[in-house]
Order: structure tokens, then sequence, then C-alpha cells
């Protein structure tokens, strides 16, 4: 692969590095607060539906309720009529440090499936299933370096990101 | 089925791949008639939006004739002739239902990449890199569109292929930038950028009742559709002086809209084209922001730019001073075509818009690899590459 292919790669992975690193940024500036409360952040998702809607009769959407006593769930209206929030966050302590990335980078971090959840729990409610891509066409898919750096990116690109 | 697959910097092959499958129950399986390059489609094959996989389909402007439907696809049916919008929206989601469509929470399986790059996800897009879905493009015998209802347009009968064509993205772009930087009668626009985008721009903004529309852009042949199909005033950049002359032809005000449909790989022919190469290839700016720094410098005070062009991460020596002191109104979007192509098909039954023309080169899918490298040399006054798959 050429070299602004590699570039164009790194680009990517460092987007995500660099998104690790304000977080971790933002984990260090609290880490005084956080000493003294230890307080793991609410993930939220707005969902374009009435709150009766959204969690009829206190039921939880599937993919939520799927996480058991993992997380904790709170349901509100939103503000201005924008629907209503979902929000979840875990009940264990959220990882942090070095070690947080490797987890992040191999699907083993809390956070992610709590991602995932959220976000499936949104379309679910929105349009009535989960956006399907596999299979799909495809040509031939160098097994090269950056390729496997980008596939591990997508697989992980449902449960990561600012949320 | 045959396919255009991304195989590297520069390089496409077409190659042998699956057929598309209705993978949910809003899906339809689209045969595609046409399909054609986009200038958008350059950053991609150039290596500027990483997130490309080889053997990707590329393509995301298409019309088409439905192959098969999805259990809950209802307004469409086997032997429809649509056109698809080129983004991928649920029209249920709240920017969706603000007709924010490309803004849509629900069409992009990927949204970590494009949060951390950008702090939050637009839509997905056919053949357009992973960071915008994944989705396969539209450069094969077939595609599958997911929520079909929402992006699949039924053609009128009194319009032809070619023209249908470019609903799916040039003229919803164009449509997209008029409407949204709010073109009002009498305004004098200048759109920088004469391709397909641009024109479309332009016309949409003559429709919105604009006083005088300006294309600038420095080949000869588009400048000549500009001005004898579109019907608008044109300057070639490389042969005036730009902001000189928007003021000559605007009382020394500068023009009241400017819409830029260039994108991340502008050029001039000064010593500013230099300056944004050099730090491109070296990685410190991952755009070039020539022409949206034209465009803001010619705005009158108190006027709107809108960006059209497609840009992916960071520009170096961006006015902001401008647009602060000028009081300026900067926005920019990818296109919202759920919102406008219905207008736009019956304003082409009209014979209103016309699109056909920018159809320079027609060839089958098989040559498409041959057709992407003159659409990228702009030889033989190539405006647009357009595929036959099957052909």
């Amino acid at each position: 692969m050429k070299t602004a292919a590699k570039v164009a790669m790194a680009a990517a992975g460092l987007g995500f590095a660099v998104g690790w690193v304000r977080q971790s940024r933002a984990r260090a500036e609290t880490a005084g607060s956080a000493r003294r409360e230890q307080r793991n952040r609410w993930r939220t998702v707005t969902v374009n539906k009435p709150v009766g809607e959204v969690a009829p009769d206190s039921s939880l959407p599937q993919p939520l309720a799927a996480l058991g006593d993992s997380v904790e769930v709170r349901v509100t209206a939103a503000a201005d009529g924008k629907g209503t929030e979902i929000g979840a966050r875990l009940r264990s302590p959220e990882p942090s440090g070095l070690g947080s990335l490797a987890d992040r980078m191999t699907g083993r971090d809390p956070r992610q499936p709590v991602r995932a959840a959220l976000r499936e729990s949104k379309q679910l409610l929105e349009v009535g299933e989960v956006l399907r891509m596999e299979p799909q066409p495809a040509g031939h898919r160098k097994p090269d370096p950056a390729g496997k750096m980008l596939d591990a990116i997508i697989e992980r690109a449902g449960a990561e990101g600012v949320l | 089925m045959k396919a255009l697959c991304w195989t590297g910097i520069n390089k496409t092959a077409v190659e042998t791949v699956p057929d598309p499958q209705i993978l949910n129950a809003e899906d339809m399986i689209l045969k595609v008639k046409l399909t054609t390059t986009c200038g958008s489609d350059l950053h991609l094959l150039g290596g500027y939006i990483p997130t490309m996989r080889t053997g990707d389909v590329l393509g995301h402007e298409f019309m088409g004739e439905v192959a098969e439907v999805g259990p809950a696809v209802r307004k469409h049916n086997v032997g429809d002739r649509v056109v698809v919008c080129s983004f991928i929206s649920c029209g249920r989601c709240w920017y969706c239902e603000q007709k924010l469509f490309s803004l849509c929470d629900n069409g992009n399986p990927n949204p970590a990449i494009t949060e951390v790059m950008w702090g939050g996800a637009p839509s997905g897009c056919y053949g357009y890199s992973h960071a915008l879905g994944g989705f396969a493009g539209s450069h094969a015998d077939y595609v599958r569109v997911p929520f079909a209802d929402e992006g699949a347009f039924t053609i009128p009968d009194g319009v032809d292929d070619m023209t249908a064509l470019f609903a799916s993205d040039a003229a919803a772009a164009g449509w997209t930038g008029a409407d949204q930087i709010g073109v009002k009668p009498g305004d004098v626009v200048a759109v920088w950028g004469a391709g397909a985008v641009g024109q479309m721009a332009a016309r949409a903004s003559m429709l919105r009742g604009a006083g005088r529309v300006i294309v600038i852009d420095r080949l000869p042949e588009r400048l000549a559709q500009a001005e004898n199909v579109i019907g608008a005033e044109t300057i070639n950049y490389e042969a005036d002086s730009v902001a000189a002359s928007l003021r000559e032809r605007t009382g020394g005000r500068g023009p009241d809209i400017c819409i830029e449909a260039v994108g991340m790989e502008s050029d001039s022919p000064g010593p500013q084209y230099f300056y944004d190469k050099v730090k491109q290839q070296l990685r410190l700016e991952s755009d070039r922001g020539i022409a949206i720094r034209d465009a803001i410098h010619a705005c009158r005070k108190g006027g709107g730019v809108f960006i059209l062009g497609v840009y992916g991460g960071v520009v170096d020596k961006f006015p902001l001073g401008a647009v602060m002191n000028k009081n300026l109104t900067l926005r920019g979007a990818q296109q919202h075509g759920h919102r406008y192509i219905p207008e736009i098909l019956s304003r082409m039954a009209r014979g209103e818009v016309k699109t056909a023309h920018l159809a320079t080169h027609v060839m089958p899918l098989s040559k498409a690899p041959d057709g992407y490298r003159m659409f990228k040399a702009k030889d033989d006054g190539c405006v647009r590459a357009v595929f036959q798959p099957g052909g």
C-alpha cells in the first residue's frame, strides 16, 4: 500500500487515539473530584418518541434490558418536545488509564455494550429494527495491516464514539 | 454481479462481487440503469478521506428499476422506475422530522468514526467510505436501498432516465445550498465551481428568484454549460480577478450569497495553491481551502456563505476574522435530498431543470476505470462520466 494510504489509515487510527486522549484528559481534569466521589458518566440518547411509547409500563427496550443489573437506566422527557432521553450508566467503576485503551481496541471495555445498546434501542423505538450491514457486496479485501486496522475500527464503530 | 471497486489510491477495478440482499424489512434491491461519477468521489479515490477499504463498491448518484422489495416497503413495487437519494435516512428521527435528512440518527451504522472526527455523525451515504456507513455503492448491476420508502422517488413519466439521474445528488445538493442559505428574490449569488453541483446550485438560485447568478471556474467547457444551459454569468478565474470582477458587477458590495461547490481539492493559479498543496501532501492540513477563503472574502458585509463542496477535516488559514467582522452567515451541509427531490422531479417534468447535458461521457460499467481517469483529469471536456451497468 502506498504511503498516502498508510497515512490515511494512520489518520483514522489517530482520530480514535485523539478521542481517547481527550476523554482521558477530561477524566484527569476531574480526577480530584472523582477521588472524592466515584461517579460514572450517564450515557444518553434522545429518542423521537414520547415517554409513554419509549418505556410502556416501565419496561425497557430489549438491548438495554439485556444488560441486566450491570447498568442503571433512567428515562426522562427531553426538553422542548424533543422526545425522550434514555440514559444508562455502569454500576461498576468505569475503566481508565492505559489499560482501558487495550480493552477498547479489543472490545472488552464495559462501556461499549452500553453505547451499542443505547443506539440499538433508539433505532428499534424509532424505526422498528436495527440496520443490518452484512452480508453485502464487496470485491477483494486485501489482508494488509492497514485494512485489518480499519476492520477493527469498523467492528467497534457502533460501540464507540462520543456517546 | 459486476461492480466497480476501490482497490487502492487512485486505483479502481471492475470485479465480480456477491449480489446484494434484502437485509431489513424496509430494503429494496434496485437494478441500476445509470450511475455517475461525482467530484466528491475523487477525494475517496485520492485517499483524502480515510476509512476506504479495498474492495469497497463506489458510486452514490444513481437511478434504476426496482428489482425486489422487502416486506415493509409500501410506496414502491417491482418494475418501478426510481431515482434514489445518495444519503440514507430513516425519516423518523428528530433530524429527519426537521427535514435535515443528511443528519439522520439512524442511517449510519458506524457513528463512532465521524463522532470522533467531527463531534457528531451525519447519515450514511452509498459508496462513500466506512465513515459514512460502509454501504456498497451504485456502480454495480444491483444495489441495496435501505429505508426505500424514504429514499427512493418514482420518476414522472415525462422525465427521461438521464435527466432524472442527477436528481439523486447533484441537483439535490444545489437545492440544499440555495435553500439553506436563504437565497431571496433579487439576490446576487456567486457560485464557485461549474461542475454539476455548482450548475445546479446556480439553477436553484435562479428558481428562487436571484437577480443575478455568477458562476466561477477555469474550465471553458463547464463555463459554457453554465452560460448556455443554466443561463448564468461566468468568471474564468485564470483569466480574470474574481474578487475585482465580483465587486465590479455588484456596485462594490460583493455578492449577497456565495456558494462554494468545489471542496477540499480546490486550486488556483496563484501561490496559494502551492502553499495548500504542500501542506496537504505533508498532512499538515487535510483539505485545501482556496475556494472557501475566496468566497468569504468576496461576500458582501452581512451576506451568506454556504459550503456545498465536501470537506473532511481541517483547513489552514481559514479567514475567521472576515466571518466575524463582516457579520457573515456561514453554513454547510451534505445534501438533504429527501426534502428537495420531489420538487426537482416536478420541475424536471416541466422542463425547468435541465441536467442531461452534464453526462458528457456515457459508457458501460466495464469501462468505469477509464471513466474515472477521464473524469479526474477532466480529459475531453468531461463533466460527468455516466456508467450503464449491464451494458
